[in-house]
């Protein structure tokens, strides 16, 4: 939990940041804080299919759930989680 | 109709608290046609002030040229004032096939659609051309009818960091899969003024069969040798699948847009496109004055020759008084404050001493970047800029900040 | 850039010409009139514009959109708030309340944007739009772009209406929307029975009045007036681009705090310059012609009343209605075309509509009366419809 939790921390500093020096934390809204743009939820999607080889459909991968580091990794735990 | 007492006041509570927030927008009432030095009612009621403005898009300074006052009143004489009509029906004029013709061959395309807007234009292109199976990959910065034109198609979307070459190849790379890859980019940033590097994306776009349409609303008329745009700066004239671009700026600033590009995708949009089968077209006497700047813009490059010795000058003023400018080379000149109080209290300093421009800030651009966007025009004369540079160095004295670094300007005014 | 792309668009739009359905247009070297010439050198009598009024090429509106331009140049180069508003522009906003009976008004580049940009300000995930199902695209791209929840109600169907907001009614706000006049049967929408369901319901109402301002209801104020319900319709928009000149530009008028809202946070009006000063100028005109006299009102209704009477009587198949649109029905979509196509060598300019832009089966000719036509054009029209319907058997 706690890894899959960091790297995607570092995924979306990396992909979204302009900035370095901006703070953020595994509850920062990502979405609807303005840090990240919808437009490219996209990325986010097809990162995590690939890193975790899950399936992730769309009604699923909402805004919502991506609005935040935590809000991110409990999807993908589910995922893992029906996988096995 | 159930506008009650209840509803009233919660549109009332709204307004409210944008002007509690300082964020409620007023309108400035011009007195007079659009110039170098304007008449202005602000605020409303108030007696009017004559001011430099150096806040318009009339980059060519033709918004009230007389010879497009002229081409515009024959226009209304040989065409009429409306055509009541949407293009398929009976609203298509010679001349509205003329201007097509003519923007074709100012930007170097093969074809050219018109819409009432560039806005339009953006609204209306890509759910034209693209379906479910494309991506859209757009500039994080881009201007906001392209999102909202994207945000009306099916296709796919994504973006890049702005200006990021690494991070769009990356982009190109992921959806290497899809049908089509449409890249998209303003020509010239508006908030910024810096420009797109067209060569550069147009070789990734080449590199990994992408396409790519490029938004040269501040741009047509006045970028590159010829004024043709950003894509003759870049020496890429002839590899830009798509351009939209405005009348309602630099070339003459009334109204109307277009797309231009592949003849193809052209037709699509004349086959498909929402603003162009349900609206007017750009009304006759417009056409008229678009066509006479067109004219006269390919003749000679004496006015955009104006604007860039104004716009460098103006540049090299403000940097040598000590001014923090946003780096770039175009007639858009951001002076940079950072803070949001300081860009509105300086703004109001400015209009005082008889300047007009304006302070943006969050959300306009982000959060401590609050600047001053200055915009030069042909319409300028050497007096006008020497007056308004005069104001922006006591301004700028009365606030301590010339030849301030950035952190020291937001020690004093930060919160 | 990808040959293959273009290589499928070229099939694609081969497409569309093989099914009928390219579009192609018809060019005029002249202005919009009654009597309009065509780039093949014909003169026709122009029977398909929506120049009601007859102002596209009005002497009196040419002349002061030249005006306006002298006193206030050709273009703005800016926004609203940057530096784009000039007084004529609150001028024209004011006079348009007035003509309307609304307590404020914006404008627009054209009512295609007004309608794309009304919604998403006014109305959240939690409130509804109850749209009629044959309104206006451009009142559809508005709703796309708008969060809040979508219902449709069949044409003009009261019933179905009042069970959508009976459905709807525990959202915070519902916003009945329709068009006044529907353009392609030249109906007019029920607007007294959907003030009273709104009253009784608790929902706001609006009105696209864009087939009516200027020369429906008695003097010309629009549906709410030939409704008899002036002041209870919430939110108007209409065009400048059809009856008022023709031009372009367009608005959104009704509740002052309405307009407040959408002046802070339409998108349209804040990324796009407003109406150019020529065009304005012309508008203002306009209004001042139809405040002062009913003469043009009367006259597009007299000769609207009296082609749909003579076409009856001539035994033709018209769509019940009372405007000055009025739809002859040929239902098969490849007679419409050619009886349009006739009537074009007779010098009379219809068109045929067909699918999709009407239903499967429902083809027609749609005739658009102005107050420009002389009672002798309106003749002509009608020897030509009756010839070419005797010709083809129809009549």
């Amino acid at each position: 939990m706690d890894e899959i939790r960091d790297v995607v921390l570092e995924y979306v500093i990396n992909e979204y940041m302009e900035d370095q020096d901006e703070e953020l934390t595994y509850d920062t809204a990502l979405i609807s804080g303005g840090f990240v743009d919808s437009f490219s939820m996209v990325s986010l999607k097809r990162f995590l299919e690939t890193r975790y080889k899950i399936s992730l459909p769309d009604n699923r991968a909402t805004p919502e759930a991506f609005d935040s580091v935590n809000k991110i990794t409990e999807l993908v735990m589910e995922f893992l989680a029906a996988k096995e | 109709m159930a506008y009650s007492a209840r509803t009233r006041a919660i549109f009332e509570n709204q307004i409210n608290t944008l002007k509690d927030g300082g964020i409620l927008k007023i309108e400035r009432y011009i007195h007079s046609v659009q110039d170098a030095e304007i008449e202005v009612e602000f605020p409303p009621g108030a007696p009017l002030k004559k001011v430099i403005n150096i806040c318009a898009n009339n980059y060519l300074g033709l918004s009230s040229h007389p010879a497009v006052v002229k081409a515009a009143h024959e226009g209304l004489d040989a065409r009429g004032y409306g055509m009541s009509s949407v293009r398929f029906i009976c609203g298509t004029q010679d001349i509205h096939k003329e201007l097509e013709e003519k923007v074709s061959k100012f930007l170097g395309t093969e074809d050219t659609i018109l819409f009432p807007s560039c806005m339009d234009a953006n609204a209306g292109v890509f759910e034209a051309i693209l379906t479910e199976e494309d991506v859209m990959i757009s500039d994080r910065l881009v201007h906001a009818s392209l999102i909202d034109g994207i945000r009306l198609c099916k296709a796919m979307t994504d973006s890049f960091k702005h200006s990021d070459m690494k991070h769009l190849e990356e982009k190109l790379i992921l959806h290497a899969d899809k049908r089509i890859k449409l890249v998209i980019t303003d020509g010239v940033y508006s908030m910024d003024g810096d420009t797109a590097k067209l060569d550069e994306m147009v070789a990734l776009c080449e590199k990994y069969d992408a396409m790519i349409l490029v938004d040269e609303s501040h741009a047509s008329g006045f970028i590159g040798k010829t004024g043709r745009g950003t894509h003759e700066k870049y020496g890429v004239m002839g590899k830009i699948d798509l351009i939209t671009t405005t009348f309602g700026k630099g070339l003459g600033g009334a109204s109307g847009g277009c797309v231009s590009g592949r003849k193809e995708l052209v037709e699509m949009c004349r086959q498909k496109a929402r603003p162009y089968l349900f609206s007017n077209t750009i009304a006759p006497p417009v056409v008229a004055g678009v066509i006479s700047v067109l004219d006269t813009l390919s003749k000679t490059t004496e006015r955009r020759d104006k604007l860039e010795k104004n716009a460098n000058w103006w540049r090299q003023g403000l940097l040598d008084a000590g001014f923090i400018l946003q780096p770039g080379d175009t007639p858009i000149v951001p002076v940079m404050l950072f803070d949001a109080k300081l860009s509105q209290d300086f703004a109001i300093d400015l209009f005082n001493e008889g300047v007009y421009a304006i302070g943006f800030f969050f959300p306009v651009v982000p959060q401590g970047k609050a600047r001053i966007r200055t915009q030069i025009s042909a319409a300028h004369e050497m007096h006008h800029l020497e007056k308004a540079l005069a104001a922006f160095i006591k301004v700028g004295k009365k606030y301590d900040i010339l030849g301030k670094s950035k952190k020291e300007i937001m020690e004093m005014y930060g919160a | 850039m990808s040959k293959k792309f273009l290589h499928e668009l070229s099939q694609q739009l081969e497409t569309i010409e093989f099914s009928g359905m390219y579009k192609k247009e018809r060019i005029l070297n002249s202005s919009q009139s009654s009597k309009i010439s065509l780039i093949s050198g014909q003169e026709v009598l122009n029977f398909c514009a929506n120049n009601y009024l007859g102002f596209s090429n009005h002497p009196e509106v040419v002349k002061a959109a030249q005006e306006t331009m002298n006193h206030w140049g050709f273009g703005l180069s800016s926004v609203r708030f940057i530096c784009g508003t000039q007084d004529i522009h609150k001028k024209l906003e004011a006079k348009v309340s007035d003509f309307l009976g609304t307590e404020d008004t914006i404008l627009f580049s054209s009512c295609f944007d007004a309608n794309g940009g009304v919604f998403e300000p006014l109305l959240m995930e939690d409130s509804a739009i109850i749209s009629d199902m044959l309104n206006h695209a451009s009142i559809i791209d508005g709703v796309r772009l708008c969060k809040a929840q979508r219902f449709r109600y069949k044409h003009s169907n009261m019933e179905e209406l009042e069970e959508m907001l009976k459905e709807s009614k525990n959202l915070k706000y519902r916003l009945i929307v329709t068009d006044g006049v529907f353009s392609m049967d030249g109906d007019i929408a029920n607007l007294k029975s959907i003030c009273d369901l709104a009253d009784k319901y608790d929902a706001l109402v609006m009105v696209d009045d864009s087939h009516a301002t200027g020369y429906i209801g008695k003097t010309g104020r629009g549906t709410p007036e030939h409704c008899g319900v002036t002041g209870r319709v919430d939110i108007i928009t209409t065009t400048f681009g059809k009856a008022l000149g023709g031009a372009s530009g367009g608005c959104v008028s009704g509740k002052k705090e309405v307009i407040d809202i959408l002046r802070q946070r339409s998108r349209p009006y804040l990324f796009s310059n407003t109406v150019p000063p020529a065009i304005v100028g012309g508008v203002l005109k306009v209004l001042d012609i139809l405040t002062e006299s009913s003469e043009l009102v009367d006259k597009v209704k007299s000769n609207a009343d009296y082609f749909r009477s003579e076409m009856i009587k001539a035994g033709f198949d018209i769509v019940p209605g009372n405007t000055a649109i009025v739809s002859v029905m040929f239902y098969e979509e490849p007679l419409a075309i050619k009886v349009a196509s006739r009537l074009l060598e007779e010098g009379i300019y219809v068109i045929g509509f067909c699918y999709p832009v009407v239903p499967r089966g429902k083809a027609r000719i749609r005739v658009q009366l102005s107050a420009a036509h002389s009672r002798d054009d309106v003749q002509k029209a009608l020897l030509a419809f009756t010839k070419v319907g005797k010709e083809m058997n129809i009549i």
